[in-house]
């Protein structure tokens, strides 16, 4: 089972330490989802964990290999990214976004039909299939976040790595999404790490929480023990308390603590 | 297939412009009368206007590519060789030259010179800029490069030794194809096809590129060889075309963004319609300039920036909410 670890990593930005000697591994087959108020550190440790950003000290490994050691094609392999708040920078149509996606396994010859395939797999997955002729410019935040989800699973990778994937998403897409995070955790053995802000999202698609404060782990493990009322109060200055829904675990937000 | 038909068309117009080129002129020479090697007319076509032909279609396509490679690397539909400074500063470096009288004994120098000044003006740009490449700031990194380098050639005119010395310097500077030989071509040619080569090279990270930086590193893209790619590929196309014809300006602002429509606005894809557009584009410009009834021929430069001037404007009345 692969298995991506930080061990003790920094990360400075500007005069502070936005993530503070972080220790963490994860294995796939699982979803993990980050938490935290914002300035926390979250996507700055995804940024370090996708090899994307050069720790101050400290490294990260993926399966016993140094991720800066990792060329860096090999890495987009097996890492799969979706940056917050991602840019399109051109009016190009959702197939050929997607289809970027792909770009670590392109030859010289262009889209093979193995990439079409895959492009076509990630668009079904991700329900897009319908926008495929569209200009991504033009679709809304929620249109446009599934299409990028589709980006990310069309190059197959390994592990995916979502900042705030499902900001934008309304409740249904938000729910096919964590699903769709879910099955390829569970049914394909894929590591899955997000960062959320939604606490009782995160309790229902995560199987393990990590509670990041001021750049360093404030707690680590299933939702309900992570997401405990005191350490919701330690990271956000908040009263909540939790509560059994149809669903499951729900997290009550009381209102500001103390 | 749509993709192809345009690109199909694009060649075809390509063509019949270049046999139009070689047969336009003072004297009109038929395609007809192309075939006697006797026939004075013969040494026009082939020894006159042959250079000047393949000069359009290589400075077209040089320009069209590197305005289309540096629009991708920037992720700016305002980005061009011409209104970015590039080519000021490759005109300032083959002006330099032409000053110190280097240029009139070894004509490499020029070229030298001019892509030397289009890799420090890319350099610069993407230093001045930085990766965050906010449309704002690569305009404004522009205009410095473009006012510096016109501050220069200024300088080396008003220091110019004699009156003819001034004289070549600005006929030059205004960009022109007329008179140009077989020696032009050569040392053109291969600089301009080598810098499209890399060019073509950094198709895939431009296409990432649309995903932001961080995209395509994500993606797997070295974004330092990017980089470098580009601004040796731009300071060969931009250079080299920079020093056989002077500043024509606007060829790689307009021509990807007319294509963008047609080719779709992927853009890796659209560098290779981008030289061919950009090869019809100065072919029909400067058939044009020769067939304009006036006293002396009108600057082929000149007359692109008659055209590019109001395009750019309008292109930036298009872009106000995106920019603001």
């Amino acid at each position: 089972m692969s298995r991506l670890s930080a061990r003790a990593i920094s990360v400075r930005l500007g005069d502070k330490l936005a993530v503070d000697e972080v220790t963490a591994s994860f294995e796939a087959g699982s979803v993990t989802a980050i938490l935290g108020p914002n300035g926390a550190g979250k996507s700055t440790l995804l940024a370090c964990l996708a090899g994307l950003r050069k720790p101050l000290s400290g490294h990260v490994r993926l399966d016993d290999v140094g991720l800066l050691a990792m060329a860096p094609r090999a890495r987009a392999r097996r890492i799969g990214f979706i940056p917050q708040t991602p840019e399109i920078a051109w009016a190009v149509e959702a197939r050929i976004l997607v289809g970027l996606g792909r770009t670590p396994f392109i030859g010289a010859s262009g889209l093979s039909l193995e990439d079409a395939a895959a492009i076509d797999r990630a668009m079904a997955a991700a329900g897009v299939e319908a926008l495929a002729d569209r200009d991504v410019t033009t679709l809304s935040g929620g249109e446009r976040g599934r299409v990028l989800i589709a980006r990310a699973l069309a190059g197959d990778p390994e592990w995916l790595l979502a900042d705030e994937p499902l900001t934008g998403l309304d409740p249904g897409h938000q729910l096919d999404a964590g699903g769709l995070f879910r099955a390829m955790a569970h049914d394909q053995g894929r590591g899955v790490v997000l960062t959320l802000h939604d606490l009782s999202l995160a309790a229902r698609i995560a199987d393990r929480i990590v509670v990041m404060a001021e750049g360093r782990i404030l707690a680590d493990g299933p939702p309900v023990e992570a997401l405990s009322p005191e350490v919701l109060a330690a990271a956000y200055d908040i009263e909540a308390r939790h509560v059994t829904g149809a669903s499951g675990p729900l997290i009550e937000i009381v209102g500001r603590g103390r | 297939m749509r993709r192809l038909t345009v690109l199909a068309a694009l060649v075809a117009l390509g063509v019949v412009l270049s046999l139009v080129s070689m047969a336009a002129g003072r004297v009109w020479v038929p395609l007809s009368d192309w075939t006697d090697p006797s026939d004075p007319r013969w040494a026009i076509v082939f020894e006159l206007r042959l250079p000047r032909t393949l000069l359009c279609v290589a400075v077209g396509a040089a320009l069209g590519m590197s305005g289309a490679a540096m629009q991708g690397y920037t992720r700016n539909p305002l980005a061009d060789p011409g209104a970015l400074g590039v080519s000021a500063m490759a005109a300032l470096g083959a002006v330099l030259t032409l000053y110190l009288g280097a240029g009139a004994s070894q004509p490499w120098m020029i070229a030298a010179a001019a892509m030397a000044g289009a890799l420090i003006a890319v350099l610069l740009l993407l230093a001045l800029s930085g990766s965050a490449s906010s449309i704002v700031t690569f305009i404004l990194a522009g205009v410095i490069l473009q006012t510096v380098a016109g501050a220069g050639v200024a300088l080396a005119l008003s220091l110019a030794p004699n009156p003819w010395a001034v004289n070549e310097i600005v006929n030059w500077l205004m960009g022109s194809l007329a008179d140009r030989s077989m020696a032009e071509v050569q040392m053109a040619l291969p600089l301009i096809a080598v810098g499209c080569g890399l060019l073509l090279l950094i198709g895939r990270g431009l296409d990432a590129l649309t995903l932001g930086e961080t995209g395509a590193r994500s993606l797997g893209i070295n974004m330092t060889a990017t980089r470098w790619l580009l601004a040796i590929g731009v300071a060969l196309t931009a250079g080299a075309s920079v020093a056989v014809t002077g500043v024509i300006g606007f060829v790689g602002l307009i021509v990807p963004h007319l294509l963008r429509p047609l080719v779709g606005a992927r853009p890796g894809g659209l560098l290779i319609p981008s030289a061919i557009g950009g090869a019809v584009l100065v072919l029909a410009a400067d058939i044009a300039v020769r067939l304009t009834p006036a006293a002396g021929e009108v600057k082929l430069g000149v007359a692109m920036a008659v055209l590019g001037g109001p395009f750019f404007f309008a292109l930036l009345l298009s872009l106000r909410k995106r920019i603001a």
